[in-house]
């Protein structure tokens, strides 16, 4: 369960919005977060906070394979991100570098500046104060624990580790 | 039963007689492709599992990005994927002056056949699906884990049949025939699934034009985009491929998500509009677009078809005052033909600027990034905001033809308009 400010953004949110190819001489995730979602909304990296949730429409993620995208997002503080749907490269992504994201049909209607709990493993997510609800495809067992892990590597060094 | 070719490949690739949409499959991977800003990231990830390369010869790394090195922070960058390439003696590995736009370079260096599955820490590795092979971008994390197992895990994609028929018309080409599909189902329109090109367009476009169609697939949200290999496949990677290939095709009741049928023969070259590779436009619907600057190259359109056409329509005129114009070859052996072929010099006498092969301006990496609010035509793959440069700029994606009119008229034109 993670509780957090919601930024909203729109359809086709592409990988350069999220973190902009000028910035990929570097792949420290302390200094990719500085420059999280700049080209979108240039205030997001100084309001941003620990926990907090991206919302967006469709296609979230379009464009390169840059893995810096979700480990930009991941080190700003992002909790989740709650989506219409991803573009595939993102998704996979996602997962490997520990971010949790979420498939949620109604995405868009989740307020804008609310503050919603989400629960990962039912893929519930709940407004604070009004109590409205929003369900998102949950995300399978075996995927929650390569985030809970902290990603694919991590997650395949500890299986090798436990099968020893 | 029946399938497509995406199917038989990864079907082949997984030790099974047949795979289906949707099915989770663990498949063997051919060639592993990194770049100078991918592969550092996947370098570190693979150094944590502390295993060897499962077959450096099979692990391609190429600094195209950033490179020469714009900067010291990229110098580094590069560095770390130089040592790598040196430490597991990857035979694979080109510096600079023996490199190129991976993807042009990897089909002409004959590292990637038909039949092949490809995974590449780029999003436009589907440009090899133009020689019949399973081809896909994946991110640093994925090919660090290839790199020590070999192989990965897939989803089958449901696949997507685009049939083209009709004649082309005179300045019409690959890119064309991409955007405009694009244009019809949108940036998500092919999310997660295959994109089969075939039909007798196809069958007639030369291999440079099948290149720059599968390499926009991604631009569709494709996983792969495909054409089944043919003699002119075959004649192009016949001499050059360093492995034994094996041709797949599409049964013809395999089955299809759905199928598109686009006659071409009034199709007129086509122009993406900021900020989408789908808001696509006639070059003549355009409108008066002034334009500042005018890009041909990449990995979508910098090869000697795309250079010629674009040479074709400047020669003997000028690059307008307004307007800079960059050259990009897409690899050393391209820049060496357009200089045998006097390309080169149309340029130069054009007034334009001929560079070194970089991905640079395409990204907004360096050698062309775009102030506050000016335009430009370019022959790359993306639009997005702030793709080339300053996030208030504009990139409007054409075929060589129209950017190097454009590039002579000042504004967004077609090559008629000019000649």
């Amino acid at each position: 369960m993670t509780e957090g400010n919601v930024f909203k953004f729109g359809d086709n949110v592409d990988t350069d919005l999220i973190i902009p190819a000028r910035y990929l001489n570097t792949s420290d995730p302390a200094e990719l977060a500085l420059h999280c979602m700049e080209d979108a909304d240039p205030t997001f990296a100084g309001r941003v906070q620990s926990g907090d949730v991206i919302v967006a429409g469709a296609n979230f993620g379009c464009g390169s394979s840059r893995e810096h995208a979700p480990v930009a997002i991941k080190a700003a503080g992002v909790a989740c991100v709650v989506a219409r749907s991803f573009a595939r490269i993102f998704y996979r992504n996602a997962f490997n570098i520990g971010l949790p994201i979420l498939e949620c049909a109604e995405a868009e209607s989740v307020p804008t500046g609310s503050r919603v709990r989400v629960d990962l493993d039912t893929g519930r997510i709940t407004v604070v104060g009004t109590g409205q609800e929003y369900q998102a495809r949950p995300i399978p067992p075996f995927m929650q624990a390569i985030v809970t892990a902290g990603g694919l590597i991590p997650y395949v060094i500890g299986r090798a580790e436990a099968g020893k | 039963m029946p399938q497509t070719v995406t199917e038989k490949i990864l079907a082949a690739h997984a030790g099974k007689e047949y795979v289906e949409p949707g099915e989770l499959i663990s498949a063997k991977v051919d060639v592993l492709l990194g770049n100078d800003i991918t592969a550092p990231l996947a370098i570190r990830e693979f150094e944590r599992v502390g295993v060897p390369v499962f077959d450096p010869a099979a692990v391609v790394m190429v600094p195209d990005h950033f490179t020469p090195n714009k900067d010291i922070k990229s110098a580094e960058q590069a560095k770390v994927m130089r040592e790598f390439a040196r430490r597991h003696d990857l035979p694979n590995y080109f510096e600079v002056g023996r490199m190129g736009i991976e993807h042009c370079l990897l089909p002409e260096q004959g590292l990637v056949g038909p039949g092949d599955v490809v995974i590449g820490a780029d999003s436009h590795t589907c440009t090899y699906g133009a020689l019949g092979a399973f081809a896909t971008g994946v991110g640093s994390t994925d090919l660090a884990a290839a790199m020590a197992l070999g192989e990965t895990w897939f989803k089958v994609p449901e696949s997507l049949k685009f049939v083209y028929t009709g004649k082309l018309g005179p300045w019409v080409g690959g890119k064309d025939l991409i955007l405009h599909a694009i244009g019809e189902i949108g940036v998500e329109g092919a999310l997660y699934c295959a994109m089969e090109f075939c039909g007798p367009v196809i069958e007639n476009l030369s291999l440079d034009g099948r290149l720059t169609m599968c390499n926009m697939a991604v631009e569709a949200g494709a996983k792969n985009g495909i054409i089944a290999a043919d003699d002119k496949t075959d004649a192009y990677v016949r001499g050059r491929a360093r492995r034994p290939y094996r041709v797949f095709a599409s049964d013809p009741d395999a089955g299809y998500k759905k199928v598109y049928e686009f006659d071409v023969s009034d199709l007129e070259p086509c122009v993406a509009c900021p900020h989408l590779p789908d808001n696509v436009r006639p070059v003549s619907r355009a409108g008066d677009v002034k334009i500042d600057q005018v890009v041909v190259g990449s990995c979508t359109n910098g090869r000697m078809d795309d250079l010629r056409l674009a040479a074709r329509v400047l020669s003997g005129r000028k690059v307008h005052k307004n307007v800079r114009m960059i050259v990009i070859p897409g690899t050393q052996e391209i820049y060496l033909q357009a200089l045998k072929e006097g390309l080169i010099e149309t340029f130069i006498v054009a007034g334009a600027v001929f560079s070194t092969p970089t991905c640079g301006p395409c990204l907004g990496g360096h050698m062309g990034i775009l102030a506050k609010g000016e335009r430009a035509v370019s022959t790359t793959n993306r639009n997005f905001v702030g793709r080339m440069g300053h996030p208030e700029s504009e990139v409007y994606l054409a075929n060589p033809a129209v950017a190097a009119a454009s590039a002579i008229a000042g504004r967004i034109a077609g090559p008629e308009e000019v000649s």
